[in-house]
């Protein structure tokens, strides 16, 4: 067989599963309308973890150590441990806050100025801000660095001011557990409906099959046309999908660039990116490929030419 | 050709088709098969044809044992035998083109050789110019010699038909049947099944009478059993 036939044949196939899906276009889009929804939860929560790891992204400098001196620890001694902590390969920078100018930014800033009057003495500790370097801004690293002050003697507390991002990471994480979890099982529903799709067409092509079979009809060129189908239900399915999740950020995009703004932030809602295009019409085509090979396979078997 | 040996056929319900058949059907022979219906003559083209395997006993056709022939070589098996069927198995949906061009098809023929052949094939069935029609808008006889041009665009060197006329009248019938004495005369293996016993004294050719899954007579009963090993 030379390469032009093999072609011919193949853009033939293709052509009818084309033109059979055409000739049937509301059960055609009904089925690529339930590959479109199972592709596009996955991938639109995909989108959504994405857009969350970007918003916090910012915050992810954020992440700093508070480090609460002894009210006894006087400010040279102070400054010692401030310059021992920078030579840490994992601190970026720490700025000492002495417990005076601490006091009259909090009389500054606070409104409780008149109350502080009554106090004598300054109640407030020396305070180092730990700003560690972005690569050891995880939580194990920043809980690491953390125990590291805290064995200090002059040391009275310890305080991670960002846990709420990295809660927010973790949940994220998980999330992203989720989202995997569920791209699997609804790439499992892809594979059924669309298996049981090209199921019904072959019951219907029944006759078909039995004269292809009859005339030397290999499996092998009865079950092709059943892959183009399937191929084409995936694609179109994922095309779709892509559309949905398009359509539904284009929508979302503007009131979620209002609601960054009322943070202060310049945020905007992102899309699919190619990448992602790219997995999403690809699982969407293998997916509904495999599904017609299995159900192809399984069914074409069965049906053998009766005289 | 074809050698049948002891051949013994009892389908899945338990109904006994075939008793120990020993038969030879020589290259480039017409033969006839005839008897009762319900005698046993299709279950001997399905073994031709692959359709069914054996119970028991050797079937050898082209040289090729079919008991140990493996499915995925079934499909280049049957490319090798044309079948023409009672109610001819054509495709309602397609055009008669199509229809006929169905084996060059799956055996990735060239286009234009496709071509070449599926007209020469319906020339000698008398229908160019019908390739477009549906075979719903052709008559009976006209849709049975779609479906032996069918059987023979690929030129295979074995035709094979079970009841070719049953539904024709007479004179259709005839046609048909010095169609297949056409078919025979060019060199292929024609061996056609009908309870027809007159159509079949009229072209003098050999006839193998089954009853009740034997053969009664003109089996070649003096075929030895080396012979049918070979």
């Amino acid at each position: 067989m030379s390469l032009g036939s093999y072609t011919a044949r193949h853009t033939q196939a293709f052509l009818g599963a084309l033109g059979r899906l055409a000739r049937t276009p509301l059960a055609s889009f009904l089925t690529v309308l339930v590959v479109a929804l199972a592709l596009a939860l996955p991938m639109g929560l995909k989108v959504l973890v994405s857009n969350a790891r970007v918003a916090t992204g910012d915050f992810k400098d954020a992440v700093d150590i508070s480090v609460y001196l002894k009210t006894n620890v006087a400010l040279t001694k102070a400054r010692q441990l401030a310059a021992s902590a920078r030579e840490r390969p994992d601190v970026a920078n720490v700025t000492l806050i002495p417990a005076d100018e601490a006091l009259e930014e909090f009389r500054t800033y606070s409104g409780f100025g008149a109350a502080l009057e009554v106090l004598r003495e300054n109640p407030l500790p020396h305070v180092l801000h730990v700003h560690p370097t972005p690569g050891a801004s995880s939580a194990a690293a920043v809980e690491s660095l953390r125990r590291y002050f805290a064995a200090w003697p002059e040391v009275d507390l310890v305080q991670i001011d960002s846990e709420w991002v990295m809660r927010f990471n973790a949940i994220l994480d998980v999330l992203r557990k989720v989202l995997l979890l569920a791209a699997a099982l609804l790439g499992l529903g892809v594979l059924a409906v669309v298996g049981n799709t090209i199921r019904l067409e072959i019951l219907n092509r029944r006759a078909e099959i039995e004269v292809t079979k009859l005339v030397g009809g290999s499996n092998g060129f009865v079950r092709r046309p059943f892959l183009y189908t399937g191929l084409l239900y995936g694609l179109a399915g994922a095309v779709l999908a892509w559309g949905i999740i398009t359509a539904t950020v284009l929508v979302l995009a503007g009131p979620v660039s209002t609601l960054a703004q009322l943070y202060g932030s310049q945020y905007t809602l992102a899309g699919l990116d190619a990448r992602d295009s790219g997995i999403l019409l690809g699982s969407g085509a293998v997916l509904g490929w495999l599904g017609a090979w299995i159900s192809a396979s399984r069914h074409l078997r069965e049906i053998e030419p009766r005289a | 050709m074809i050698v049948f040996d002891r051949v013994a056929k009892r389908y899945p319900n338990g109904r006994e088709a075939l008793a120990g058949v020993t038969l030879r059907v020589n290259p480039g022979e017409m033969v006839f098969l005839t008897g009762k219906s319900g005698a046993g003559k299709s279950t001997i083209l399905k073994l031709i044809a692959l359709l069914e395997r054996p119970t028991r006993g050797t079937v050898l056709v082209n040289g090729k044992n079919t008991s140990s022939l493996k499915p995925r070589h079934i499909p280049a098996f049957r490319r090798h035998i044309g079948v023409v069927f009672q109610d001819h198995k054509l495709l309602a949906d397609r055009p008669v083109y199509d229809n006929v061009a169905l084996p060059l098809v799956v055996a990735d023929t060239p286009l234009r050789e496709i071509d070449k052949r599926v007209r020469a094939a319906l020339d000698q069935v008398g229908l160019l110019g019908k390739e477009r029609m549906s075979p719903l808008e052709l008559s009976v006889g006209e849709q049975q010699r779609v479906g032996i041009a069918r059987a023979v665009v690929s030129k295979p060197p074995l035709l094979i038909a079970d009841e070719p006329t049953g539904n024709l009248d007479p004179d259709l019938a005839l046609e048909v049947m010095r169609l297949f004495k056409r078919f025979q005369e060019v060199g292929v293996t024609v061996v056609v099944a009908t309870h027809d016993v007159h159509l079949v004294r009229e072209f003098g050719q050999r006839e193998i009478v089954i009853e009740n899954g034997h053969v009664r007579g003109s089996g070649d009963d003096d075929l030895p059993s080396v012979v049918a090993r070979r």
